[in-house]
């Protein structure tokens, strides 16, 4: 199949970007990336500049892909990461736009290539539970029920990626900050320091600069491993109970 | 050189105990004081790094990824093994320990993998008290399932994403050190080389990918947990990025790289299907509980299958030749990577492979979905259930065990596998060699360490499944953080190691010159394709099947490929700027090297054992014929510019009786 494809090319997070159109032959077998690849040998045959994007697993579950495709971050499949994506869902003869993930949180490093250290630092501030190595008792002796187990599974399973920002016109992080709050608050072990969790993590994403929440979903509709927006529901009311009850202000 | 591997004394059972308790220790005012470089933020070096900083050291992390969540640590699919007898299935420390050594075939150390199976107990307490949510049955306990090689049910999971869940564990308890400031996290940051000052293992230079400057970071030991080597073969289920540099730039600096050719096929992967395939995904092993391996046994009927005129489920029960549960029907479909990745190749070299490549078979779940489908009527009370009813309740079983690796597989083929049979073929997995360390996890190298599959401890020439997760996050936890003390103890007087001492100077002109070089070189080609080249010599020469002929002429081509790469490959960009192709271009060039000293290893050991088959070296019905007599050894190697030096480390079983592994 004859792809043209419109690409955001910037040198840097100082310099301005700019779309560039590039034909490339792909095949339907291919992977997105593939066909990207595909795209970067021809460029690097022509002596040309490769474009940079992040990549990595290639299996959907490390959470580097970072590019919208025609509109969407990680392109038009749901539940399904760019990496995942294949070319047998385009036609010969498409156009396809492909930018980074946009969000003043997220500033671009280099063409498709965004920095997403902001989610990292939204995590430090309390998506943990705070337990050293060593001498915890006999895994057994804190039983889950099974339900409260899998509801945990599926919020943990955010890989990360930050579409959830890029899906949303405020740029919020409710999603991402979200499914932490909830995979520990529906454990018994995250209980202890839940308040002071929700507290800080979401005191971190405002300082990040992500945008406020107002109720559109477009995360949970773009979302790769489709995390619910019931989630946020939770979390905010871990917050409101932790803001009202705790001596830690809310910040 | 004579290898000293500091195995304490004492029974076996009581090595660690008693050696943990007279270990020298550092006190917490002069941890504050001591500093380690953490490289790698996978399993181990996560779970390392954090527990350092929780014991007071101070400690600096590097990862080459933007996050350090993204270690491909990440992608690990089936489970964790933990000799816990949660099921009361007869399992103990003892039995995961034989377990493994057999399942190593013969090759591992016996005080370090009976201590791997002592700790993985203690790995499953921390797991849960950090919040992994593991899955569980009604009751709220754990639940487990199997894995190849075994017959209890001992592996620990959250549906197929187990690695992405214990790693978010590792990663949350960095983080938090991270937020105390006990932890300096270096992200986008890649190691390039290590520096050593007055014999021992000082600091290392990065390069920051960003902006592209070289950095000098200095620390009184040094710490690899950079993960394996399986990418050296082009096409594997490793993530793209995933290289050697750091073990390698540490062999050429005089550590020494310890079984090479032991590398993991793994028996069900996507097969390859265009010659612009950039990598293969796993299937995780834990779909062999309940799927089926199976080809045709007519010749007729695997041509239909490839012309298309018939469907998988066209073919009558008999004449399908499940030959893993025909070859062996003590373990079936759940023998060991190793095995089951040979019994593949070899039905598909009789001609009886499914697809139009003719490299593939079937992995069948027909018969679990009748069976789980059957169960769950009963349990619902529903009497003599008509088959639809069976099939939707067995689908749904299926579903909560596998739905994400299903989901995955249809993606990725189109093919729905809940309707009809996966197809799957050998891919490379796994490099159970790495670097050579002593029960400490100390390279020849005082204060170098190495943590993870980076090094090449527990596993011998073959490792279990759900076992790399278990050996990261042990290394990591549970040994590092005591075994490092017996180093930095006589350490407490050391200053904070100097970064402009001439020593780091030297090294990073030489790794400036390397950049450099690669950047100015006026060839053509681009350094994807060499790193394709490389791995088809590999696997056609040096993968599942070996020979001396074969090696022989594998050595010269990788040569020729290495000097024709260093004369025409082509690095677009420059030095000071985000460049990913710079990064690929030093990383394919080491591989170039290690490639070398694979072959080398594999030429060398005259036997068949594990992930290592040797054509010369087989039984009359194909299986792999081991020589105890003269191979039973660690083989050591240094790099020697191009011509090895081997040291070996021999073996010996005290607590095992060594025996031809069967799995009939």
């Amino acid at each position: 199949m004859k792809l043209t494809l419109k690409i955001w090319r910037q040198k840097n997070a100082n310099s301005k970007g700019q779309f560039e159109t590039y034909q490339v032959e792909a095949n339907s077998h291919m992977s997105f990336l593939e066909m990207l690849d595909v795209l970067n040998e021809n460029l690097i045959s022509q002596k040309k500049e490769p474009v940079a994007f992040d990549h990595d697993c290639r299996e959907g579950i490390c959470g580097a892909c970072s590019m919208v495709i025609n509109g969407h971050p990680h392109g038009p499949m749901q539940g399904t990461t760019t990496c995942q994506l294949h070319m047998r869902h385009f036609k010969d003869g498409d156009t396809i736009v492909i930018e980074p993930f946009r969000a003043k949180a997220f500033p671009v490093v280099k063409d498709l290539v965004v920095d997403r250290s902001a989610f990292d630092r939204v995590i430090q501030a309390g998506g943990f539970i705070s337990v050293n190595t060593g001498g915890p008792r006999d895994a057994n002796n804190i039983p889950v029920p099974k339900e409260d187990a899998e509801e945990a599974f599926n919020a943990a399973t955010c890989i990360g990626c930050g579409a959830c920002v890029a899906a949303c016109p405020n740029a919020s992080a409710m999603l991402f900050t979200s499914a932490k709050v909830a995979h520990l608050a529906k454990l018994p072990q995250g209980r202890v320091e839940a308040s002071r969790r929700v507290l800080r993590m979401v005191h971190q994403m405002d300082v990040e600069g992500f945008g406020r929440c107002s109720n559109i979903s477009a995360c949970e509709a773009e979302c790769p491993k489709e995390i619910s927006i019931t989630n946020i529901a939770l979390m905010n009311r871990e917050f409101f109970r932790a803001a009202f009850k705790s001596e830690e202000s809310p910040m | 050189m004579k290898l000293d591997a500091h195995i304490p004394p004492g029974p076996l059972a009581e090595k660690w105990k008693q050696y943990r308790g007279t270990m020298k220790l550092v006190a917490p005012n002069n941890k504050r004081n001591l500093e380690i470089i953490v490289v790698g933020t996978g399993l181990a070096g996560a779970a390392g790094a954090a527990s350092l900083a929780e014991l007071g050291y101070k400690v600096k992390v590097f990862t080459f990824h933007d996050s350090p969540r993204r270690a491909h640590s990440i992608a690990a699919q089936g489970g964790i093994n933990a000799a816990k007898n949660y099921q009361n299935d007869g399992d103990s420390i003892y039995r995961l320990f034989y377990d493994t050594i057999k399942g190593g075939d013969y090759r591992s150390r016996e005080a370090n993998v009976y201590r791997l199976a002592e700790v993985s107990l203690n790995i499953i307490d921390q797991a849960v008290a950090q919040g992994v949510p593991f899955a569980r049955e009604y009751g709220g306990l754990l639940a487990n399932r199997s894995f190849g090689g075994v017959q209890v049910q001992r592996t620990f999971y959250a549906k197929g994403q187990t690695g992405q869940q214990l790693l978010l564990g590792a990663y949350q308890a960095l983080s938090r050190q991270i937020a105390t400031g006990q932890v300096e996290l270096h992200h986008r940051h890649e190691m390039l080389d290590l520096v050593i000052v007055d014999g021992k293992a000082r600091g290392i230079i990065a390069r920051n990918l960003i902006t592209g400057e070289l950095e000098r970071h200095a620390a009184h030991a040094v710490v690899l947990a950079t993960g394996g080597y399986g990418n050296i073969y082009y096409l594997s289920t490793n993530a793209m990025n995933s290289n050697v540099t750091a073990a390698w730039r540490a062999t050429r600096r005089g550590a020494l790289m310890a079984n090479p050719c032991f590398v993991q096929i793994h028996p069900t992967c996507i097969p390859v299907s265009g010659d612009y395939q950039s990598k293969l995904t796993l299937m995780s092993e834990s779909l062999r509980n309940d799927g089926r391996v199976w080809v045709p046994r007519k010749m007729e009927d695997v041509m239909a299958l490839r012309e298309g005129r018939i469907k998988p489920r066209d073919i009558p029960e008999e004449d399908r030749d499940y030959y893993l549960e025909r070859r062996y029907p003590a373990f079936g479909n759940l023998v060991p990577r190793d095995v089951a990745s040979r019994a593949a190749k070899a039905v598909c070299d009789e001609g009886r492979g499914v697809n139009a490549s003719g490299k593939a078979v079937f992995l069948d779940f027909a018969s679990a979905i009748e069976r789980y489908g059957k169960a769950e009527a009963h349990v619902q009370g529903i009497h003599n259930p008509d088959p639809a009813t069976i099939q939707k309740l067995g689908k749904a079983v299926i579903k909560a065990k596998y739905g994400n690796l299903f989901e995955m597989y249809e993606k990725i083929t189109g093919d729905n596998p809940y309707d009809t049979p996966m197809m799957i073929y050998p891919a490379v997995h796994y490099t159970m060699g790495g670097l050579w360390v002593d029960y400490n996890l100390q390279t020849t190298i005082p204060g170098l360490f190495a943590a993870g599959e980076c090094n090449f401890s527990d596993h011998g020439a073959n490792r279990l499944g759900a076992s790399a997760l278990m050996q990261g996050l042990a290394d990591g936890y549970f040994v590092l953080p005591y075994t490092i003390g017996q180093f930095l103890s006589d350490e407490i007087r050391t200053p904070k190691i100097d970064p402009n001492l001439p020593e780091f100077k030297q090294v990073e002109d030489e790794v400036r010159a390397r950049l450099e070089k690669l950047l100015n070189n006026q060839g053509s080609e681009s350094v994807e394709s060499f790193h394709r080249r490389l791995g088809k010599i590999m696997w056609d020469y040096a993968g599942m099947s070996r020979n001396a002929e074969g090696l022989d002429k594998a050595r010269k081509m990788v040569r020729e490929l290495r000097e024709e790469y260093h004369r025409e490959v082509y690095v677009p960009g420059s030095m000071n700027e985000f460049n990913p192709e710079l990064e690929k271009a030093q990383r394919v060039a080491d591989f170039m090297e290690m490639a070398e000293l694979l072959i080398v290893d594999a030429r060398h050991r005259n036997e068949s054992c594990g992930g290592h088959f040797r054509e010369e070296y087989q039984t009359a019905d194909g299986e792999a014929l081991r020589d105890d007599e003269n191979y039973a050894y660690v083989a050591a190697w240094s790099w020697n510019d191009g011509e090895p030096e081997l040291t070996k480390e021999p073996l010996t079983f005290e607590n095992i009786e060594v025996k031809t592994r069967s799995y009939k």
